[in-house]
């Protein structure tokens, strides 16, 4: 398998799985505004592509468009924040759902809505990316106390603990208001769908600020891969390093949290095929993982669309079904002691 | 602690029949008091609710008698909440004490490594796909948590079974069981928050005394499975060497006891939902209590109960909103968990 997997990286090279993946991208969002629920014909298509909303299927695909572009981005955002946060706890399994930080954005957001009459995109956001920071410095917290640092099995239990509990104060908060509970139900499954353009908008600041700052911590990173003292002795400032790019990884899934809802396993599955792909090097790992997260997350989107028709399964429910039993592969691949 | 060097095993034998007899005593003590807990607690929740009811007037609704007011109050209301409650109970301190002791290990229980998610998914699938109820729900639990926990068991077999893996595969499996609930809810065609919830956090609302019949009989069959097994289940805590030295058949008893504890967490799940950490917090608790190295699973089951039942009661009046019994449950588990976790670090070992 991995003989295989080194020739073919000889053979197509990084920059060729780079480009492979910006096709594959391309493909999925060609395929999320043709494919959907409704059957459209071509004509239709090309008459909404141009601003045409006359037909029903003029309408779907103008409905399908902005849909498309928030899978992308929050795909991009959760493939990006998974290959950093594996990098920066170095950790196979470290991922946004698994870590209890979507589950710290969805109460943040909820709370916000319930108790501070919060109403905007753009303030749910703030409150997205407050409460996925307050649950990561948590979490990492709690895992790494005392012997043997932030091991995955550490980490993952206090994901676990830290979701269970946030979820129960979720419940908690809904319980008592029932003019939100139904809105805040359908958004804590993890969707895209009714994704509107104005409401795309006050992600982008935080996701430009995110991406950038995640991509430009790629060579740190793979200094913080040899070691603390290593990368020290290299001349990186290791706090500094690693709060960057945690900052990073936080805004990327508060935001996507705070607008799709909690979508899990993307951010932990992404980063494992990449770097199958490219190996370890951060500087390709990164900017692969964004790309591919986008199509898989819109690969995900129009599955959700198709395979339940006329309904629509979420796509949190889609990406859960695919990455259970990669993170089972995962955890089956590695000895026990590393864990 | 200073004892004289015993000089022959003659010397030994009334010491060590006494020491056991004051163990014996102790632990039926123990037992004694958390039973009269639990009744205690029972006949304070049909005696106290929105309203009080005397103590006579109680007795007299439980009696057959029809009192007026009182028959509905306690007789429909009361009644029916306080014994799902505490049966349910009593099914998940008792699953969730074995299976941690089969697996030697705290974090193991069935709510935290899928089996209670794999039943809540079947439940959930039949009641809003199917349109099924009454007991072929909880058959079709009782399919849906023995499936999860053959699959969750083969894929965390690798050379052996390894404590570390199974429950990290079984936080994988009920994440991905969540979400199928999660899914099945959304499409259900009579969207009632109240009844969601039950299937997310678990709850007691709404009992009815019907539903205790099938609770009942998986309590007295799977419960006795594994109380006929008990000793068994504590030899299997000293590892599985030692356990077979001592003659335990470690295959007959492994499956036993897994049938045993999918049997138990299943129909209760059916019944009220997966109730968040009772299974997982119950054996701990009844270890604290009773001192390490006893054998724990009926005052595990006991302590369950009270679990169950407090929290339930806790939800109902003393907070300021009334909320399912799975979230007062869940807020109590959770940093029960991350102690867990510290205390992890500390000693450095799982658990």
């Amino acid at each position: 398998m991995t003989a295989i997997l080194h020739i073919r990286r000889v053979a197509i090279g990084r920059p060729g799985w780079l480009a492979l993946a910006l096709a594959a991208l391309c493909l999925t969002a060609v395929l999320s505004v043709t494919v959907g629920t409704r059957a459209v014909g071509w004509d239709d298509i090309g008459a909404a592509l141009t601003g045409g909303t006359e037909t029903i299927g003029q309408a779907a695909v103008a409905l399908r468009l902005p849909r498309t572009a928030l899978a992308a981005l929050a795909g991009a955002a959760l493939g990006l924040a998974g290959a950093v946060m594996q990098g920066v706890t170095r950790n196979p399994l470290a991922d946004p759902g698994l870590l209890g930080v979507n589950a710290g954005a969805a109460l943040a957001v909820v709370i916000a809505i319930a108790y501070f009459g919060i109403d905007t995109l753009g303030a749910y956001v703030w409150a997205g990316i407050g409460g996925a920071g307050a649950a990561s410095c948590f979490v990492y917290a709690v895992g790494s106390l005392g012997r043997g640092g932030a091991t995955p099995l550490k980490l993952t239990l206090a994901g676990a603990a830290t979701s269970i509990a946030a979820g129960s104060c979720v419940t908690a908060v809904i319980l008592g208001r029932n003019d939100i509970a139904g809105a805040v139900q359908s958004w804590q499954v993890g969707g895209v769908g009714g994704a509107t353009f104005t409401g795309v908008i006050p992600m982008l600041p935080f996701l430009l600020v995110g991406l950038v700052v995640g991509l430009l911590s790629a060579r740190h990173l793979n200094m913080l891969a040899l070691g603390d003292e290593t990368a020290s002795a290299f001349g990186v400032r290791v706090p500094l390093a690693r709060g960057a790019a945690l900052v990073s990884a936080v805004l990327l899934c508060g935001v996507t949290t705070a607008i799709c809802g909690p979508i899990g396993f993307v951010g932990l599955i992404v980063p494992h095929l990449c770097r199958l792909l490219v190996g370890v090097d951060h500087r390709w790992l990164l900017p692969l993982s964004a790309v591919t997260g986008a199509a898989l997350l819109i690969a995900a989107d129009v599955l959700g669309r198709v395979i339940a028709r006329p309904a629509e399964v979420d796509v949190g429910i889609v990406t859960a079904f695919i990455g259970a039993p990669v993170f089972i592969w995962i955890v089956r691949r590695r000895q026990v002691r590393d864990l | 602690m200073i004892v004289s060097p015993p000089r022959t095993h003659a010397d030994l034998i009334p010491q060590l029949s006494h020491q056991r007899r004051r163990r014996e005593r102790r632990r039926l003590q123990i037992v004694a008091a958390l039973a009269a807990l639990l009744i205690a607690g029972g006949v304070l929740t049909l005696m106290v609710g929105q309203s009080t009811t005397p103590l006579h007037v109680v007795l007299r609704v439980l009696s057959g008698e029809d009192v007026p007011g009182a028959s509905f109050t306690v007789g429909t209301l009361r009644l029916p909440r306080m014994t799902l409650a505490v049966l349910a109970g009593l099914s998940f301190g008792l699953g969730g004490a074995a299976c941690q002791t089969l697996l030697r290990n705290p974090l193991a229980s069935p709510d935290i490594i899928g089996i209670t998610a794999g039943s809540g998914a079947a439940a959930v699938l039949g009641i809003v796909m199917l349109q099924w109820s009454g007991a072929a729900i909880s058959v079709l639990a009782i399919v849906g948590g023995l499936g999860t926990a053959l699959l969750i068991h083969a894929l965390a077999w690798r050379d052996g079974l390894s404590g570390a893996r199974l429950i990290l595969i079984g936080i994988g499996i009920a994440a991905m069981l969540n979400s199928v609930t999660a899914y099945v809810l959304l499409q259900a065609p009579a969207w009632s928050l109240q009844e969601a919830l039950r299937w997310l956090t678990g709850s007691v609302n709404g009992a009815r005394l019907g539903q205790a019949l099938p609770l009942l009989t998986a309590l007295l069959t799977f419960g006795s499975l594994l109380l006929v097994r008990s000793r068994d289940i504590d030899a299997l805590r000293l590892g599985d060497d030692k356990a077979a030295a001592l003659g335990v058949r470690l295959g007959a008893v492994r499956l036993q006891v897994i049938i045993g504890i999918v049997g138990l967490i299943s129909t209760a799940t059916a019944a009220v939902g997966p109730i968040a950490f009772v299974s997982f917090l119950a054996g701990p608790i009844a270890a604290w209590i009773v001192g390490p190295g006893r054998p724990v699973l009926v005052p595990a089951a006991l302590v369950g109960a009270v679990l169950v039942l407090g929290g339930d009661y806790a939800g109902q009046f003393l907070l300021p909103n009334r909320y399912p019994v799975g979230v007062v449950t869940g807020a109590l588990g959770g940093p029960y968990l991350l102690y867990l976790i510290v205390r992890m670090n500390r000693t450095g070992r799982v658990a």
